[in-house]
């Protein structure tokens, strides 16, 4: 090849990347607002953690959804059934261990802990495959059979539940080191909401690293971007895809898990009942979009708290409120991905 | 003669109820640029999502380097070595200039000395290397899409209209560019309705009209026959400039 070509001359400066803070700052302002409401500095520390811990619970649930969408453009209306599966499978670890969840050592409860969370992940992600391969793929570009089909899914695997588990709740105590309160000045707040907050950053973050840091994590954000030309490059998004969902289900078998321990009762209907939650946050947050998805999901768990604590009556509604006002704001979410 | 690069025989693609191709025949010979002309809506761009497998050919044959690629799945064609690089550009905004060319990079990291040539045409995407694509102008983005596709060596270039809202200057070194892949014996396939840009470039030109080829030949001919010009496209092609 030659090495004397004529230089471009369209090398103008560019505009400086500029960080999209105004969505980041939605959240401080929230929080410091409802300080003067609340009246109480510690209620509101109370009621703040409570709300990190409940959002990053929701964001591990609702994560994986949301690249699915994003990715194949698919609507997985039975990705609670992920949700409840993982909770009921890590009783099958917990139950049995309830010595080691009882336990006065640390070390003896995060051990059995850990266990739950591998075999709930690892059950949830086989799950997510089977889903998939018999579910999702005939579907594929079809939004009204895809939202037919996996709520149809989500409902034979409830029953599947019942099945198993029998109808009733399933009582699911914390394990002994995770129980009771770390006071902070006056403010008091459960151990197990601080493991919960703990849990959902490893997560954020792995999945920041892997999504930025990565080949696949730059495939999966092309994919989501453009899924076509990502084919053209020679990538088979098909696969790709199927990495994505079982790593959805996996993380919201993680979420199950978590969430069935933050409730400490499982029904067969948890996952169904948090998806309106989770798809709430996914809209917000801007479809295929994991950090508009992380900020989306402490937000819809901050102000469920903090309007479940100043106006009981009109907490129900918080969240489509909350839902309507980003979407007057942004109409596209607080972090749209750029699509072809 | 050898056998040509890419040959498609009476190619037919429907896009849902529409018959977009009906019967195109066209030959791209190995190693020349093939520029390939007509109005908006003659199926140019319908012409190069079927030879990518992006739509599927309902009738008809599509031979690649000697290979049937008709039903083939989009990732093996660009695997077997077509490079294509469509009218929106396709460029990932969100990622940067060196994750577009990592991605396009099959074979792993890009090669340094491929890249300092490519660098070559396009300085800007060595000075925006780390900038989002989603902020580069048209040009840039542009000239992104190009190096994208050639960043490693591949058989054939399928290019939808690149000077499609260009600066006059970012058309040059485009032409450099394309001067550079001819030189290296490189096969081009190349929509495109500048005639300006692709008079001194082609090698062979085809004309579509309607998802059919109407005329096929040598582009200094068609050039030089003003006649055949207005038959083929209702003006002369130097009004297309």
């Amino acid at each position: 090849m030659t090495t004397t070509p004529p230089a471009a001359t369209a090398d103008a400066e560019l505009p400086r990347l500029r960080l999209d803070t105004p969505p980041l700052l939605v959240l401080p302002i929230l929080a410091l607002l409802a300080l003067p409401l609340i009246g109480s500095f510690p209620t509101w520390v109370t009621l703040t953690v409570a709300g990190l811990a409940m959002g990053m619970m929701i964001f591990i649930m609702a994560s994986g959804l949301t690249l699915v969408f994003g990715l194949m453009d698919v609507l997985n209306f039975g990705h609670g059934a992920f949700v409840s599966v993982g909770a009921f499978t890590a009783t099958l670890v917990l139950l049995p261990m309830q010595g080691w969840m009882q336990a006065d050592s640390v070390l003896m409860n995060l051990t059995a802990l850990g266990l739950a969370i591998a075999l709930a992940m690892l059950v949830t992600g086989a799950l997510g495959w089977a889903f998939e391969r018999i579910i999702v793929m005939p579907v594929y570009g079809q939004h009204l059979k895809q939202i037919l089909i996996t709520m149809g899914g989500m409902i034979v695997a409830e029953q599947m539940i019942h099945v198993v588990w029998g109808p009733d709740q399933i009582p699911l105590p914390l394990p002994t080191s995770f129980r009771g309160v770390i006071l902070v000045g006056d403010a008091a707040i459960e151990k197990y909401r601080l493991i919960a907050v703990a849990v959902g950053l490893v997560v954020f973050a792995a999945m920041f690293l892997v999504l930025n840091r990565t080949k696949v994590g730059l495939l999966i954000r092309a994919g989501v971007e453009n899924g076509e030309m990502v084919e053209a490059l020679g990538y088979r998004i098909r696969r790709l895809f199927v990495v994505v969902f079982v790593a959805g289900s996996a993380l919201a078998g993680l979420g199950g898990v978590l969430w069935g321990l933050y409730k400490e009762t499982l029904t067969a209907a948890m996952g169904a009942d948090i998806m309106v939650l989770v798809f709430i946050v996914i809209i917000i947050g801007g479809l295929g979009s994991v950090g508009g998805c992380f900020i989306g999901a402490l937000l819809v768990a901050l102000v469920a708290n903090y309007t479940g604590f100043l106006a009981p009556k009109i907490a129900l509604v918080s969240n489509i409120l909350l839902m309507v006002a980003i979407l007057l704001w942004r109409p596209q979410g607080l972090y749209p991905v750029a699509k072809r | 003669m050898s056998e040509p690069m890419l040959a498609l025989t009476g190619v037919h693609t429907h896009i849902g109820q529409y018959h977009i191709l009906q019967g195109v025949d066209l030959t791209v010979p190995r190693g020349e640029l093939t520029v390939l002309l007509g109005r908006n809506g003659a199926g140019k761009t319908t012409t190069l999502r079927t030879i990518m497998g992006l739509w599927h050919a309902s009738r008809g044959a599509l031979l690649f380097d000697g290979r049937d690629i008709t039903q083939a799945a989009t990732p093996d064609i660009s695997c077997a070595g077509i490079a294509y690089v469509p009218e929106n550009m396709g460029i990932f905004s969100d990622l940067t200039v060196r994750e577009n060319l990592l991605l396009a990079a099959r074979a792993g990291e890009p090669d340094t000395a491929r890249l300092e040539w490519i660098f070559g045409f396009f300085p800007a995407l060595k000075k925006f290397w780390n900038q989002a694509a989603g902020t580069l102008s048209g040009g840039q983005k542009q000239m992104l899409a190009i190096a994208r596709a050639i960043v490693e060596p591949r058989k054939l270039l399928l290019v939808d209209e690149p000077t499609k809202g260009l600066a006059p200057a970012i058309i040059q070194s485009l032409i450099a560019a394309f001067r550079e892949l001819k030189a290296m014996e490189t096969t081009i396939l190349l929509v495109e309705q500048n005639f300006g840009f692709v008079k001194s470039l082609g090698d062979t030109v085809a004309v579509m009209d309607d998802g059919r080829i109407v005329h096929s030949g040598r582009m200094d001919e068609l050039a030089e026959d003003r006649d055949l010009q207005q038959k083929l496209l209702g003006l002369s092609l130097d009004t297309h400039q």
